[in-house]
């Protein structure tokens, strides 16, 4: 799917200097915090390549913490978000890789907190980001449906059980991404829709015998 | 409106010449169906961008703040009062390209709010010829955001092929890409009918083919700002051409298709990475050991 809208073209209104570097970054922090289901209280950011090399003088670091505290790409207090007030109750460091296997503009957020959850995300250009990958599962998020993941125990009907209580509502499932460790271990669901879900869904789905995790992440930009 | 099957130069001129509809038309339509709301939901976003990009140039001209590395933010100041004592050769209305694309990337590199278009980097361009033109013949802000339209669907149809990303394909798909599309808006402005728009595309990306990338320090500020000023007067340059009737010999998606190749041929080394041209220079090096120990 390779079609784009005009508004990733002549948007977002943000702060500057770099859509791919600053914003997209801040949005990277935003979908990541989603998938976590909040703020993390403790966060590590692994940057790679171009965001290692050159996200110093490109606000990288300030775009992905903004982010994770969800700070939206406009948002002025960025500039001085390692002195700003929001930034005080969070533990953070970054850290610096080269790795030519990964993206040019890319980067780890691991958080601890009781979960502790990694995901891995990267910087396609214009502001546009891609998590590709959650605790090692691989799944393809863009921040732009919201979308339901969940973690569980790979056995035969999983999906229509799961699938089922979302036609039950009159909901279009936009795309569909599974995948697993291994024939019967843990695997993952990742669910975008068009529209969006009740809690009553979402909270049916966490009953489901042998799920394990349950996140609704919803989509960026509202 | 059936539109979205339209991916090429050519789909979009076939769409434009079967319906009689203007490119902004036909974009929006798409727009409107693709995102799935109302058409003018679509125009009061293009508006919101519009306001913005003023509010970016006002700003800036004000502005002789420098950037955190100290290398870039008080050249507009000098623009405006040189022309101030002395006018410009080419005219009020290159003055004001000059200083509007200059205001608004010096206001991106202090990290102030800018409107990506299509990349922050490449900020000024397009907002600089729309709206210096726009002003200088009176031209309405629904026709301004119809501009601004047009460009969004040239930079939508060249993403189709070639992410527009430096690390990626090298400043030819960010501030060569912006210019294109500022060569298409400014002649959908001066009422250019969508073949002349898209040889304006043609003429302008011809012309910035191998653009690269090689941000002194990594920053997004040499050559980057001052790059912003220089591809506003290409796609003035563009748009003048094919308004007189001036026609590519390279349809429009060869071109793209051109500008895809080169960047995969450019070196790494060339694409955001700092690891050559302009970044490795004595004096650039110098600046980094300065900058950054």
């Amino acid at each position: 799917m390779k079609q784009t809208a005009i508004f990733d073209i002549i948007s977002p209104i943000m702060i500057g200097p770099s859509s791919s570097h600053t914003a997209g970054a801040v949005r990277l922090g935003l979908l990541a915090k989603n998938i976590y289901g909040g703020v993390p209280k403790k966060v590590t950011f692994k940057l790679f390549n171009s965001y290692a090399q050159t996200g110093k003088g490109h606000g990288t670091e300030k775009g992905l913490l903004a982010g994770i505290l969800g700070l939206p790409v406009d948002d002025r207090r960025i500039k001085n978000i390692f002195d700003d007030e929001i930034s005080k109750n969070i533990e953070y460091k970054f850290e610096y890789y080269e790795d030519f296997k990964k993206h040019p503009n890319s980067v780890d957020f691991v958080f601890e907190n009781g979960r502790t959850m990694d995901i891995y995300g990267e910087s396609v250009g214009a502001g546009e980001v891609v998590v590709r990958t959650i605790d090692g599962f691989s799944v393809k998020l863009s921040g732009k449906y919201n979308t339901l993941m969940i973690v569980y125990d790979d056995i035969p009907g999983m999906i229509s059980r799961v699938t089922s209580l979302i036609q039950a509502k009159n909901i279009n499932i936009a795309s569909l991404h599974c995948d697993r460790y291994a024939k019967g271990e843990e695997a993952s669901m990742c669910i975008c829709i068009d529209g969006d879900l009740d809690n009553d869904v979402v909270d049916a789905v966490k009953k489901i015998d042998r799920v394990h995790f349950v996140s609704y992440i919803k989509k960026l930009d509202d | 409106m059936e539109t979205k099957g339209i991916n090429t130069f050519e789909q979009l001129l076939e769409a434009c010449t079967a319906r009689g509809k203007r490119i902004w038309q036909i974009a929006q339509a798409y727009e409107s169906e693709w995102c799935e709301v109302p058409v003018n939901k679509v125009r009061k976003c293009a508006t919101e961008s519009l306001l913005a990009m003023k509010e970016a140039i006002r700003t800036g001209l004000q502005s002789t703040e420098l950037s955190m590395s100290g290398m870039c933010g008080n050249d507009c100041d000098k623009l405006q009062k040189r022309f101030a004592e002395r006018p410009a050769v080419f005219g009020k209305t290159f003055e004001k390209i000059l200083t509007y694309a200059l205001a608004t990337s010096e206001e991106n590199i202090r990290m102030g709010k800018i409107v990506a278009c299509p990349t922050a980097g490449s900020c000024g361009i397009v907002p600089s010829v729309i709206i210096a033109v726009a002003e200088d013949f009176n031209i309405s802000e629904e026709r301004q955001v119809n501009a601004l339209i047009t460009a969004g669907e040239i930079g939508r149809i060249i993403s189709a092929k070639v992410s527009l990303a430096g690390a990626v394909a090298g400043c030819q798909a960010e501030c060569g890409a912006a210019a294109a599309m500022a060569a298409g808006a400014v002649t959908q402005l001066l009422g250019g009918p969508p073949k002349q728009v898209l040889n304006a595309v043609a003429l302008a990306l011809k012309n910035i083919l191998g653009l690269t990338c090689d941000p002194v320090c990594g920053l997004v500020e040499v050559p980057c700002v001052k790059r912003n000023p220089f591809m506003a007067i290409i796609a003035m340059t563009a748009s003048e051409l094919a308004m007189s009737g001036v026609e590519s010999k390279i349809p429009v998606d060869e071109v793209v298709d051109a500008m895809d190749q080169t960047g995969q041929l450019m070196s790494p080394a060339l694409k955001e990475s700092s690891l050559g041209g302009l970044a490795r220079t004595k004096t650039a090096l110098d600046l980094q050991k300065r900058l950054f120990s």
